[in-house]
């Protein structure tokens, strides 16, 4: 075991944690862990834009933008943290073309705005072009600039560095603080203890919950689990956004960005139905909602294909110099993986699990939250794995790569400028034994069953059961085979017990906090007898602001480090839910209607 | 091994709905550190689907039948730079490679990729292939104030230096490049194709002190116009004509 000293550690170089990590290095001695290559960070996935009143082609301001991102979360958003979001948003744009973001640009040379769902001028008059973009991989230079930002000043990454406990401690004024994290290095299979004074966590979301998904096979809620089972709860886990737009059968994700450019979605008899849906901005409508009437299409029979089971993104109408110029990677990518032509014939798509708005609570100061009002010193979360929440129940496209940038810088300058007075939190005694006894008791294992089998039945209940269509029923079921996963889990066997790069230990242990996941997104679901967003409930299908307008917050009983190992169990029996209020400033709830 | 195929649908193939499925076999190279001395081939049978890319029956190989088998990858639709790899004696990356268009009636060879330190099975070293990267400043260098808006760049600038922006540090290049396997010192396409993404920036100030860099002995000089980066890039870069605008750049010093 080794042991580390840094003012501020920061878990994850995604666009939260970069985001973080420039301003944090510049201030006071960082480090950065990531489990993959900062470059590998699925951040580099995103396609489509990030959103900022820039107006640089037409008139448009920061409050519409915050209007429209409450109105899009349905109104589960906090207003506050939405405000700061989309005013700072400007800033946040323009910080990155400084940095060298190479943005497509405008005749005069300024950066080019377009439209995406839901963003609109003087609160839903019409579309308005506000998303800020580098043809259809904003997400890679986004990535690829902090990246290099990060390499120009020197910042200390430690690679392929898996975190896989949080170390709190009673501090002196008898309050529980951040004291550091616990990290497996895949290369040697050492455990690491890193000290710090400021934690922050920045680890991105947990869409391998689900089977059919455009997030990445890394993307396994490790931050989420690690402050869970440490005693700090989640919210809103209910809320995962499920986007309309993936490739039929394989999940991979084709921008919105299709649609702002004029794409349209067609059922098997060429209808663009989505009129019938939202008659005023009919497919640039909240995802929420065209995943919704994509999955009622083929449940009423008008599905595209031999099994009538998609829909089709019909772009053949545009000019294929235009496709070229503003979609040359998602058209791509119908070619390679469906063996499509989109100049000519329409892509097959279907909703596929996105994006979760839920995760660890923290105020807009990005300071992470032990319950509804009081925040544990020295942690702090911001991008997917954080909730703050300026998403609620539905997140606009293009506000995710805001989130990180706006959120990642504050939880940089906040981290640093919290450790520089704070004084050292002392480790725990034996502050590595929780990650020791949870490895060395798989590893340790001789006989049992698959990490990939259960993995999959995990996943194929939840796509089946808490999906685009939620109800008691389909839950319950889902509860039951996760329950099950739950018992079955203290019994995966994995081939490989050596100690280098060993990726098949690491695959059991993300299974651990997929499951540990999958069970409170559903337990916030069935619990949430309303539909509201990204949740909708058969058999609850109006919102319900009187019941449940209000955050959920899922808190279970943290494990006790000592000891812990193979014989005693991971999981909490019960997940207690309570529930948080929603911070409303300037807009009082309306009837979401585009 | 003959691939045997099951159910195939004329004219359907690969298309959404059909699911031909056929037999393959996989040879791959293995090397445990801990345990062998030196790299040996082992073959692997999956059964795969017509939109089936090489990644998903190395997870098949590696949930179902070795657990052991190890190999880097993320997004699985190659956009993160996991996973190149020697397929079929050509770097590619294994999320982008159809099974079906890799020849499946012969066995498949996957190999890592040549020139950088096997750590375990398809796992390289990429710290020597960073480290070249890191070395030509691949950062925005600009002198003076900071203007309070963006720069202004006229979309004709930004379309000059378009085609470098799309990497996304793979090392399917470097690795594939002839020099670079003679000499690791070689900065290697990827660096230079880093470079050329700022020098030709109309926003940047730092192209003297980068092509000075790239002026070294093993600069780019060394490139010796194999064109194996171009066809292994699976970004579709023209990478040999980014080197050749660097080159050009050097001797003219105009860019
Ligand atoms: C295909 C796709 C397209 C998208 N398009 C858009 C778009 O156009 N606009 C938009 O606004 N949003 C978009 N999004 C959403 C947005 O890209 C993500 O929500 C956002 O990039 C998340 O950033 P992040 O920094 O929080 O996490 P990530 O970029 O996912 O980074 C997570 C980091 O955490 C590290 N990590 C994870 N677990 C551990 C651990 N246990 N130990 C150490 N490190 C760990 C990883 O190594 C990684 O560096 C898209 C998402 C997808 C999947
Ligand atoms: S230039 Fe192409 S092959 Fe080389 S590292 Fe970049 S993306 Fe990979
Ligand atoms: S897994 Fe990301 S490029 Fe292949």
């Amino acid at each position: 075991m080794q042991t580390h000293k840094y003012d501020v550690v920061i878990v994850g170089a995604g666009g939260a944690g970069m985001r973080a990590a420039l301003e944090s290095s510049t201030r006071t001695r960082t480090a950065v862990l990531t489990k993959l290559y900062p470059t590998r960070s699925h951040t580099g996935a995103a396609q489509g834009g990030m959103c900022a009143a820039l107006a640089n082609v037409e008139e448009d301001n920061w409050e519409w933008h915050t209007f429209d991102t409450v109105k899009g979360g349905d109104y589960l958003v906090d207003q506050d943290a939405a405000e700061i979001m989309c005013r700072e948003a400007i800033d946040a744009v323009i910080d990155l073309e400084k940095m060298g973001l190479p943005f497509n640009r405008t005749p005069e040379g300024k950066i080019d705005q377009r439209r995406f769902g839901g963003h609109t001028r003087n609160h839903g008059e019409a579309a308005v072009r506000r998303s800020c973009f580098a043809a259809d991989r904003t997400g890679h230079m986004i990535l690829q600039t902090l990246y290099q930002n990060c390499v120009k000043q020197g910042v200390e990454f430690f690679n392929e560095f898996y975190v896989l406990d949080l170390l709190m401690n009673t501090g002196a004024d008898g309050v529980e603080h951040a004291a550091g994290v616990v990290a497996y290095e895949l290369a040697t299979g050492e455990i690491h203890v890193f000290q710090a004074k400021s934690v922050v966590f920045a680890t991105g979301g947990t869409g391998k919950v689900f089977k059919t998904t455009s997030n990445a096979h890394t993307l396994t809620g490790d931050g989420m689990g690690v402050a869970f089972r440490r005693g700090i709860p989640l919210e809103d886990m209910e809320f995962f956004q499920f986007h309309p737009t993936g490739l039929a059968g394989l999940g991979i994700l084709l921008s919105e960005a299709a649609r702002g450019e004029g794409g349209i979605l067609r059922n098997a008899d060429g209808e663009r139905f989505m009129e019938r849906y939202a008659p005023t901005i009919k497919d640039l409508a909240p995802r929420d909602i065209v995943a919704r009437s994509m999955a009622n299409e083929v449940r009423e029979g008008r599905g595209a294909g031999p099994n009538k089971d998609y829909v089709l993104l019909d772009l053949t109408h545009l000019e294929p110099a235009h496709i070229d110029a503003k979609l040359p990677d998602i058209t791509e990518f119908a070619r390679t993986y469906l063996g499509v032509e989109p100049y000519t014939e329409p892509v097959p798509v279907y909703p596929t699990a996105h994006y979760a708005m839920g995760g660890v609570p923290t105020n807009v100061e990005t300071e992470v939250l032990r319950n509804n009002t009081d925040v544990v010193p020295g942690l702090y979360a911001a991008g997917e794995v954080a909730c703050v929440s300026v998403h609620g129940s539905n997140r606009l496209g293009t506000n995710s790569l805001l989130d990180i940038n706006v959120f990642g810088r504050r939880a940089g300058i906040a981290a640093a400028e919290y450790a520089a007075n704070a004084a050292w939190v002392e480790l725990p005694s034996n502050p590595a034994s929780l990650v020791d006894g949870m490895v060395e008791g798989i590893r340790g294992r001789e006989s049992g069953e698959r990490v990939a089998d259960l993995r999959r039945e995990l996943q194929e209940t939840m796509d089946r059961n808490v999906q685009v269509f939620r109800t008691e029923g389909s839950m319950k079921e889902a509860l039951g085979v996760i329950d099950e996963l739950k018992e079955r889990y203290a019994n995966v066997v994995v081939q490989d017990k050596g100690r280098r790069y060993n990726t098949d230990l690491l695959e059991a242990v993300e299974l651990g906090f997929l499951i540990e996941l999958a069970e409170v997104i559903t337990l916030g679901a069935l619990a949430r007898k309303e539909s509201r967003g990204g949740h909708f409930r058969e058999d609850y299908e109006a919102r319900d602001d009187v019941n449940f307008m209000r955050h959920t917050m899922a808190y279970r009983a943290p494990l006790a480090g000592e000891g812990f190992g193979a014989e005693s169990a991971l999981f909490a029996d019960e997940v207690r839910l309570d529930y948080k209020p929603v911070t409303v400033t300037r807009y009082q709830p309306m009837e979401r209607k585009y | 091994m003959t691939a045997t195929v099951e159910a195939k649908t004329e004219g359907t193939e690969g298309k959404v709905g059909a699911v031909p499925t056929f037999t393959v076999t996989l040879r791959i190279a293995r090397y445990d550190p801990e345990v062998d001395s030196e790299q040996h081939w082992e073959s692997y049978q999956v059964t795969a689907h017509a939109t089936d890319r090489v990644l998903d029956a190395l997870h098949q190989i590696k949930w179902e039948q070795d657990g052991s088998l190890s190999f880097r990858r993320s997004c699985a639709h190659g956009v993160c730079g996991s996973d190149a790899m020697r397929i079929n004696g050509k770097n590619r990356l294994a999320c982008k490679t159809l099974i079906k268009d890799v020849n499946p009636d012969k066995p498949i060879t996957v190999e890592p990729i040549k020139g950088l330190p096997v750590e375990k099975d398809l796992i390289v070293d990429m710290e020597p292939f960073f480290d070249a990267y890191r070395e030509v400043m691949p950062f925005l260098i600009t002198t003076g104030n900071e203007p309070t808006r963006e720069r202004i760049q006229s979309q004709q600038d930004r379309d000059r230096f378009d085609d470098t922006t799309k990497c996304i540090l793979c090392a399917a290049c470097t690795t594939s490049c002839p020099v670079f396997w003679n000499d690791g010192q070689y900065f290697g396409p990827a660096a230079i194709v880093n470079a050329h993404r700022f020098i030709f920036d109309s926003r940047d100030e730092g192209g003297s002190q980068r092509l000075e860099v790239l002026n070294d002995k093993e600069g780019v000089w060394r490139c010796r116009t194999t064109f194996n980066c171009t066809d292994a890039c699976p970004r579709g870069i023209q990478v040999t004509q980014a080197i050749q605008e660097v080159k050009r750049a050097l001797l003219t010093s105009r860019f």
